[in-house]
């Protein structure tokens, strides 16, 4: 067979012949790391609510010291082994977009702080952000549509 | 120099390699190549601030240990080609800037390096007595400009390449006793639509296929004619792909091939996955590498065919595929 025939077949054929990522052995670590991560937040929960926290200030609390964490460890160049073992089990908690922030300030300092840090800290995170808040606003004019009444109640 | 074939180009006085230097980044230090290279980093700074100071710092280096080397001073070079990764050129412009010789910029991503050696041996079978031809990367970069920030923890596929971080350089001679540049075959631009910009070797895989039948219908030699056949960095996947297709076109070149971004980096100790790319890949391998084989007479016929995949930080998108191919023997 000539993978070169079209373009769909030499796609069909790049396809077959590049490895795939390791899926099971990805989950897996995504799995135990980020289940790891979330049970220290909720270590830091409960003692923040024995200590009289209400359920607000403590989740509050949780997230400042997990990205502080996390910033630190980024800074000290060991969040990207952490990051690169564990997937999507590092990204998708806070700690994931902690990183995604301090990343790109560490790598554009020598751009100046103004144009360098403060211009590119977001190139990564900003997508999230940007869809992020989006989706509340949309979400919050939906809930102001079909709760119009329980507002005014309010 | 006169045309052969469809695209080749055969020199009737070849031009010499008079001599070779390459430099390259600690990682590289470590690989099977390391005893090769002129002189090896022990950090990706080298003493400057930025990566891209270190870049420019890493081919003027280079160029100045090839110019020693080669015993001669600086005022002898006609003119110069250099070239990397990053935008406008800036690690060659800023690295070259005080050498006072007239400059050609090149970009043909990873295949600067074998684009300026042709490009320099037109030059020297026309007006020049002797031409400078550099390329550089950088790692960290090059991963600066085209990807993400290094300490972002993301995970890079099986299928991505690690930029080389380093310098070759060469100097192209009228005179001299070889090894020469007999030959060289501009590719044409290749895109079989590849997207992934993680497969590179994918994506630049069909452009190396279409040089290499290209240069050999013109001369109308078989691949055994060359005691060893390079791709610059089509990586471990691209050089399966390669393989495959020429032998679906009726070439068997198994016996004879390599690939530069195979042979820099050893795969299972240093997680590079599909192996090395990067103007200096090819540049600092054959500088390093393949130059000391010619020159031993280890190697007496070569054929160097480097690819580009023009990447652009903007769109991310792999567009298209530029081959460039170059014979000396």
């Amino acid at each position: 067979m000539d993978p070169l025939e079209s373009k769909e077949t030499y796609k069909q054929y790049v396809d077959k012949k590049s490895p795939n990522s390791p899926i099971l052995k990805n989950c897996f670590n995504a799995f135990w790391v980020g289940g790891l991560i979330c049970s220290i937040g909720q270590i830091i929960f409960n003692i923040c609510k024995e200590r009289g926290f209400d359920t607000q200030m403590s989740g509050t609390i949780v997230s400042i010291i997990l990205i502080g964490i996390v910033a630190f460890l980024t800074g000290l160049n060991l969040f990207n082994k952490i990051g690169k073992f564990a997937g999507a089990g590092s990204l998708i908690p806070i700690t994931g977009f902690a990183n995604s922030i301090v990343s790109p300030a560490m790598e554009y300092k020598s751009e100046g702080h103004v144009m360098g840090i403060g211009g590119k800290m977001f190139t990564v995170a900003g997508p999230v952000l940007v869809f992020g808040i989006s989706t509340s606003i949309v979400v919050g004019i939906l809930y102001l549509i079909f709760n119009a009444q329980s507002i005014t109640l309010v | 120099m006169e045309k052969i074939g469809e695209q080749t180009i055969k020199f009737n006085t070849p031009p010499t390699i008079l001599e070779c230097a390459a430099i390259v980044g600690p990682k590289e230090a470590q690989g099977p190549l390391a005893k090769y290279f002129d002189q090896t980093l022990d950090d990706e700074f080298w003493g400057e601030k930025t990566w891209e100071k270190a870049e420019s710092k890493i081919i003027k280096e280079t160029v100045s240990t090839v110019i020693s080397k080669a015993g001669i001073s600086s005022k002898e070079i006609d003119c110069m080609f250099a070239g990397d990764l990053l935008n406008q050129c800036i690690s060659s412009c800023f690295g070259l800037r005080q050498l006072n010789i007239p400059f050609f910029g090149v970009f043909g991503a990873c295949s600067t390096f074998v684009e300026s050696l042709m490009l320099g041996s037109i030059c020297v079978e026309g007006f020049a007595n002797k031409v400078l031809c550099a390329t550089s990367s950088h790692f960290c970069s090059a991963e600066k400009q085209f990807r993400f920030p290094l300490e972002l923890g993301n995970q890079r596929p099986p299928s991505s390449q690690w930029t080389v971080t380093g310098s070759g350089a060469a100097i192209l001679s009228k005179s001299g006793k070889g090894p020469y540049v007999t030959n060289i075959t501009p590719g044409k631009i290749v895109d079989m639509g590849i997207k992934d910009a993680n497969n590179m070797g994918a994506a630049m895989a069909p452009a190396f296929a279409d040089t290499l039948i290209s240069h050999l219908v013109d001369t109308g030699r078989n691949p055994s004619y060359y005691d060893a056949i390079f791709s610059g960095d089509l990586g471990y996947i691209g050089k399966e792909i390669v393989i495959d297709i020429l032998k679906s076109k009726g070439y068997n070149i198994k016996s004879n091939y390599n690939d530069c971004g195979v042979l820099i980096f050893d795969k299972t100790s240093q997680d590079t996955h599909s192996g090395g790319s990067g103007c200096a890949c090819c540049g600092t391998v054959f500088s390093g590498y393949l130059f000391k084989q010619l020159r031993e007479k280890k190697l007496k016929k070569i054929l160097l065919i480097a690819t580009g995949a023009l990447t652009n930080s903007t769109t991310t998108q792999q567009g298209e595929t530029i081959p460039r191919n170059c014979t000396r023997n």
